[in-house]
């Protein structure tokens, strides 16, 4: 998008007239779908744990981000935690904790599950359409 | 550089990776749990607004902020990731700055919480940086021509906070009072502070 205001949703424009308070008051979700939140505490519990080393992870992401941004020159499609899940798979997979395809065949296996199966794929697809945290 | 996972819905690609490092005991689920509530629900922009009404009415502790940001936010008990060396740029009748992190996120958690989607957004990142005043007026802050406006940059060290002007009109006000007129985007620099 060209406007950095282009999130004129009743959230957005609550926030930036009120005055700052906590994420959850203030009207603001801080992720947008359960699994945003989801690769954010993975990768900080990951680092807090010493398996992976934060600069590596950032550098991860400088790298994902600007790979999408090359392919996307319009900046359609954006999603901020899609390259962090990818730069999180990618420093996961180089520190031999987990193995892409590893990855790949466990996500295989679950979205094979039926429907009403309790996982965050009914969450989240496309991101801000609406889903929030239960409280 | 495509894998096959690449074209797995992310929500799947986030359960697969997490129920692996789960099972393998590399990642404590209630770790993880906890670092997302605590970033949902007890860190943002309050404490960084606490941190700016103590330097308007302490000038001692405003020159220990902008000598040192990280020591002088820590006696107020903010710390941890992402706050291990936090400038502090003081806003003046003649300068506005503004943070971006141009290349990913960089953005002090410990004062401001996570970053707002437009932060992240590739739109604001990029045009910070070569037309700021156009893009600080998108946000409805319209600066004189005799201001001038200074970009930071974060980096994989330093992360930036604005210390907002004091607006005319609160010599009255407590601490708390001012703390509560000080809004996020005023920490990051894209909006003042009004007065009530």
């Amino acid at each position: 998008m060209s406007d950095p205001r282009g999130h004129a949703d009743a959230a957005y424009l609550l926030d930036t007239s009120g005055p700052a308070a906590p994420p959850r008051d203030n009207g603001e979700l801080v992720f947008g779908a359960p699994w945003e939140s989801k690769a954010f505490g993975l990768a900080l519990a990951l680092t807090d744990a010493g398996l992976i080393d934060w600069e590596d992870f950032r550098q991860a992401l400088i790298g994902e981000i600007g790979a999408w941004e090359a392919a996307h020159p319009t900046g359609a499609g954006w999603s901020y935690y899609d390259c962090w899940l990818r730069s999180l798979e990618r420093v996961a997979n180089a520190k031999g904790l987990v193995e892409t395809g590893a990855v790949a065949a466990r996500a295989a296996q679950l979205a094979a599950l039926p429907p009403g199966h309790d996982h965050d794929a009914h969450d989240g697809h496309g991101g801000h359409d609406g889903h929030t945290h239960p409280s | 550089m495509t894998t096959a996972a690449d074209h797995i819905d992310p929500a799947v690609r986030a359960e697969a990776l997490a129920s692996l490092l789960i099972e393998r005991g590399l990642v404590d689920e209630a770790v993880m749990d906890n670092f997302i509530k605590t970033y949902e629900q007890s860190v943002g922009p309050m404490n960084g607004a606490k941190v700016v009404a103590r330097a308007w009415t302490d000038p001692e502790y405003r020159g220990r902020l902008l000598a040192d940001g990280t020591a002088a936010i820590a006696e107020l008990g903010f710390k941890g990731p992402q706050g291990e060396h936090i400038v502090v740029l003081e806003n003046t009748p003649d300068t506005h700055h503004v943070v971006v992190c141009t290349l990913c996120s960089c953005y002090p958690w410990p004062v401001l919480g996570l970053p707002p989607s437009w932060y992240k957004d590739p739109s604001y990142r990029s045009r910070i940086v070569r037309e700021p005043r156009a893009v600080l007026a998108e946000f409805g802050l319209e600066l004189g021509e005799d201001v001038a406006i200074r970009v930071f940059d974060s980096s994989s060290e330093v992360r930036y906070m604005v210390l907002p002007r004091r607006p005319a009109g609160t010599e009255g006000l407590s601490e708390e009072e001012l703390a509560a007129l000080v809004t996020r985007d005023a920490m990051v620099g894209v909006a003042e502070v009004a007065a009530p």
